[in-house]
């Protein structure tokens, strides 16, 4: 358990940087309370491996500092931090057991056998591993191996934060879920502090109580799954949650309302006008009509529940989603927004809000 | 232009890789190979490309028997899983290779080139090596590689589950348009069935090394033939019950039975398995006089805009209801689910769909 | 199918037929000779197994294969264990990493007789830089006297020559274990020697196999280097089996025995060899 402090985090893999482009992290500042499930979420390339392996300790950051409990721990290494790690590959000593592989963060700390005993034996229940204590670590399918993994990190009685490097990497697709809640369910059980990595958003939304979106090494958004959802912050969140991501329209401002080929939309927000304007809308807030902005079907896509409809308004595309059994066909049409969902962002950010 | 596998059967070893299957693809939108890892998927795929030799059977391209023809000299581009390229050649020179091998002029090599790199935005990266390049880049380069070969037959083995689930949507959206029109058979092996879905063409479900249907891909999700298609072709997985037939009713249990409509009245009384799609288990009625079922909730999910909720049926199964919205699911608490039964498929014992 | 089958073959032909005639034959002779009794002028009389059992009942023999026994162990014993702790010491990446790895195999690109060669006169007592050496800060080092001494400069010639390959081979085997097992075993608390024997030592297994393989199978048929440097003494006490073949065959001119012995020696580093081998990948079969 511990509360986590980034101050003034900036991180070059360069030996020089000199401009913004060289820093793999731009600027973290940021305080996480304890005991809860947090998820960097991000493209490739965001920086969130980086600010993982940056909290454990296995990378030591060009700039500033970070606290655990309010003690300056930045240049402690990964050992004495009390930390766990999973990492993408499953990660186990291939000559031991299952038993000895659970056991080894113990034993190495020099923990009686007796209560090595009574973890091991605790953890590998709540990972439903009891059964293969005694086979050799090394002839198990991928997803027990990930779970081994995660037992070592979670064996420790003094394990601040354990933290998942996108860990379901190489678990079958049709595994996943259950892994997925497994670890839901464990952090329920162990309340540590757990910081979840991933370019997944299904994995993130469901895994984490709040959720840091990352884009090109600085954060964009924290909150809540459903926060992030309704009202994000900035047109890049909108885009990276949800399949399809919302649709980020050109917009004029006129008095402070928003023109989408000098059609006015309705929205949730005013703007004032500055830099680039834009109508931020997700494709389920979106629907076909008799009237409204006049555009045409290009194409439908049936993913049984629902259909995604692609239309455009000129060269503009937007998504809209339809449920099953409405008629919809190629041809023109028009879209009516819903004026609660519709927000206008400006420079990418949502206009009205702090920057 | 068609593409035959006739009787074709593959072992190796003791184990049937590839139940006998006859089956016939056309140059017309993108033929999905639907299937859970290790169904057979990719020993289709080295099957139709020549890289394996069928046990039994023949593979015939364009009414010619290819089947003891090498890779070479069939007219094919196989783009894998895992971005393969050269790793000592610019990008520009990796997707030229192929038409260099073929011995074409160097000026019509430059334009081909570029054109596919245009199309696939590669155009600045023409001059650096894969290891410079991200994964999508890299992944892009390959199918630059495919499409300026101007084959024949295109083989796609899940090109695109090495890359963050955000960059898969922008290139599986690019993918129908990249090989439209150029008249090849594109061949596209996939575990996801939205995947299949959005690709639309047809879909060819393979369970454990058997092609359970075959046909558009809309219609072989609405109308599975058997148990298997149906779970192959579900994403989350269908729900599954054994209901009895009495009289009018299905009874589930004591609590949950309904009375058939449609085709399912026809049936003979007996046993049945129904399966029913988790967005038709709904947490709030949509219509008046659905059925209710009652269970505890174990695990949910959330993605996005939806909601996934698994829960206890009894006897030890659990049961998955989808949603739009954010749900105050409890895990551990009780909650009634509504089920549309008028969506219900009702499969014989041996797996075959009765209505 | 069948086309590519034969045409591959075909391209092999010529090779099959070169290595037959430069190895099948002359392995035929040897057994040829190995079953009968010459007296030169191609005049032979059938002696059946006759040498084969006088090899083997002789003691010259058997005290020629315990040296080569003791000299193989001797230097399997030393060279491994300290190839690998080379390696480990090896940096993995930056500036010097070419510079180590061409220092390295400098021993391995030199002719073996100039190897012979150089350390007969390394270890001179007059004017030997190692001989003069230690005979000036009081140890009695001559290799024409004493065996032991003669054994030590064999052996030590040999680490000299050939641990590179040991230390090439594991370096390999090292470079290729990715970041994600030592950064678990920093959070996992394991230091040093238990990142050795968990990590490291399995992960190199496969290579050091190949490394001991090598090595057996090399110093078991060493010839040159021994041969160069002590000529098989002082006396016969470093006359390894291969030394003690040539004298046989060329020095007494003794074709009968020699080609027995040739056949006994292949067949014994032969089954060696291959209990090694099995040994070794038993597990991998699993």
């Amino acid at each position: 358990m511990a509360k986590i402090g980034l101050k003034n985090l900036r991180h070059s893999y360069s030996a020089n940087p000199s401009q913004p482009s060289d820093y793999a992290l731009k600027e973290i500042d940021l305080d996480w309370s304890d005991g809860g499930a947090y998820a960097l979420l991000g493209p490739s390339g965001c920086g969130k491996s980086t600010l993982l392996n940056i909290i454990s300790g296995l990378l030591v950051p060009s700039e500033g500092r970070i606290l655990f409990n309010d003690v300056d721990v930045t240049l402690l290494p990964p050992a004495q931090r009390n930390i766990a790690q999973v990492f993408q590959f499953p990660v186990i000593y291939d000559t031991m057991t299952v038993y000895d592989n659970l056991a080894f963060p113990l034993r190495n700390r020099g923990v009686d056998e007796p209560h090595v005993d009574k973890r091991v034996r605790e953890i590998a229940a709540m990972l439903e591993l009891d059964g293969e204590l005694k086979r050799k670590a090394a002839g198990l399918p991928p997803d027990s191996k990930q779970k081994i993994s995660m037992g070592r990190g979670l064996v420790r009685d003094d394990v601040n934060v354990i933290m998942f490097d996108e860990p379901l990497t190489v678990i079958d697709p049709h595994l996943k879920w259950k892994l997925r809640s497994k670890l839901k369910e464990l952090h329920h059980k162990v309340h540590a502090t757990m910081i979840y990595v991933t370019h997944d958003q299904t994995e993130a939304l469901t895994f984490a109580d709040q959720v840091v979106v990352m884009q090109d090494g600085e954060i964009v958004q924290i909150g809540s799954p459903v926060e992030l959802f309704e009202t994000p912050a900035h047109t890049f969140v909108g885009h990276f949650i949800g399949s399809p991501g919302m649709n980020v329209v050109p917009c004029e401002i006129r008095d402070g309302a928003a023109f989408v080929q000098n059609m006015h939309i309705a929205t949730a927000n005013s703007a004032s006008g500055i830099g680039r304007t834009e109508l931020g809308v997700r494709p389920e807030f979106v629907t076909l009509s008799d009237a409204g902005l006049p555009v045409q079907v290009v194409k439908i896509a049936d993913v049984g529940r629902h259909r995604v409809v692609e239309t455009r308004a000129g060269d503009v595309r937007i998504n809209v989603l339809v449920p099953e059994g409405e008629p919809v066909s190629v041809g023109p049409s028009h879209l009516a927004f819903d004026p609660s969902q519709s927000r206008i962002y400006q420079d990418g950010w949502l206009a009205g809000s702090r920057q | 232009m068609t593409l035959e596998l006739r009787n074709v059967t593959k072992r190796v070893g003791v184990d049937m890789h590839i139940h006998k299957t006859d089956l016939t693809l056309a140059d017309s939108g993108f033929n999905v190979l639907l299937g859970a890892t290790n169904a057979g998927k990719t020993s289709l795929i080295k099957l139709m490309a020549g890289l394996e030799q069928p046990t039994t059977g023949e593979i015939w391209m364009n009414g010619k028997n290819v089947t003891g023809i090498s890779p070479q000299k069939r007219n094919i581009s196989l783009v894998h899983q895992f971005f393969v390229n050269y790793p000592n050649m610019n990008v520009f020179e990796n997707i030229a290779s192929p038409l260099r091998v073929a011995g074409v002029k160097s000026s019509e090599i430059t334009r081909r080139v570029n054109e596919a790199a245009e199309i696939l935005r590669l155009g600045p990266m023409l001059k650096r090596k894969p290891s410079e390049l991200s994964g999508g880049q890299q992944q892009r380069t390959a199918l630059a590689r495919a499409i300026v070969k101007e084959s024949e037959l295109v083989l796609l083995d899940e090109p695109l589950a090495n890359l963050d689930y955000k960059l898969r949507e922008e290139l599986r959206d690019q993918l129908p348009a990249l090989f439209a029109g150029r008249g090849a058979i594109v061949v596209y092996a996939t575990s996801e069935p939205t995947e299949a879905l959005l690709l639309g063409g047809h879909t060819a479900t393979i369970y454990k090394g058997r092609v359970t249907q075959f046909g558009e891909t809309t219609a072989t999700y609405r109308m599975p033939q058997d148990l298997n298609t149906a779970e192959v072709f579900s994403d989350p997985p269908i729900n599954t019950a054994v209901v009895l037939k009495q009289g009018k009713d299905f009874v589930l249990n004591e609590q949950v039975k309904w009375r058939g409509t449609g085709e399912a009245n026809a049936l003979a009384d007996g046993q049945y398995t129904v399966g029913i799609r988790p967005h038709f288990v709904t947490p709030n009625a949509v219509a008046a006089g659905e059925t209710s079922i009652t269970g505890v909730v174990q695990i949910t999910e959330l993605s996005g805009s939806e909601s996934v909720a698994h829960f206890g049926i009894g006897g030890g199964q659990n049961w998955v209801a989808l949603s739009n919205g954010v749900q105050p699911y409890q895990i551990g608490t009780e909650h009634t689910f509504w089920i549309d039964t008028s969506r219900c498929l009702y499969f014989t014992p041996d797996g075959r769909v009765a209505a | 199918m069948k086309t590519e089958n034969r045409r591959a073959w075909l391209f092999v032909l010529p090779v099959v037929l070169l290595v037959a005639f430069n190895a099948l034959v002359p392995l035929m002779t040897v057994v040829n000779y190995s079953v009968q009794e010459t007296f030169g002028n191609n005049f032979f009389l059938w002696h059946g197994l006759g040498w084969f059992q006088d090899v083997l009942s002789s003691e010259r023999f058997h005290a020629a294969l315990g040296r080569q026994f003791l000299f193989t162990f001797t230097i399997l014993i030393i060279e491994i264990p300290l190839g690998v702790a080379i390696a480990l010491c090896m940096p993995k990446s930056g500036f010097w990493v070419p510079v180590c790895l061409v220092t390295m195999a400098l021993p391995l690109l030199i002719p073996w007789n100039v190897v012979g060669a150089m350390w007969n006169i390394f270890t001179l007592p007059d004017i030997g830089l190692m001989g003069y050496g230690l005979n000036r800060i009081g140890i009695d080092y001559d290799m024409t006297q004493s065996p032991f001494a003669a054994w030590s400069t064999v052996i030590l010639m040999d680490v000299w020559h050939w641990t590179s390959l040991v230390v090439l081979l594991a370096y390999a085997g090292l470079i290729s274990i990715p970041d994600a097992y030592y950064q678990a075993a920093k959070i996992d608390g394991a230091k040093g020697w238990a990142v050795f024997r968990y990590i490291q030592l399995p992960k190199m297994k496969q290579v050091l196999t190949i490394a001991i393989l090598l090595r057996f199978m090399d110093s078991f048929m060493i010839y040159t280097e021994p041969f160069v440097l002590t000529g098989g003494g002082p006396g016969n006490s470093t006359t390894l089996l291969s030394i003690d073949l040539v004298k046989t065959a060329l020095g007494q001119f003794d074709l009968g025995p020699a080609a027995a012995t040739s056949l006994i020696y292949f067949l014994i580093t032969l089954l060696v060899s291959w209990v090694f081998y099995t040994l070794m990948t038993k597990d991998d079969a699993k």
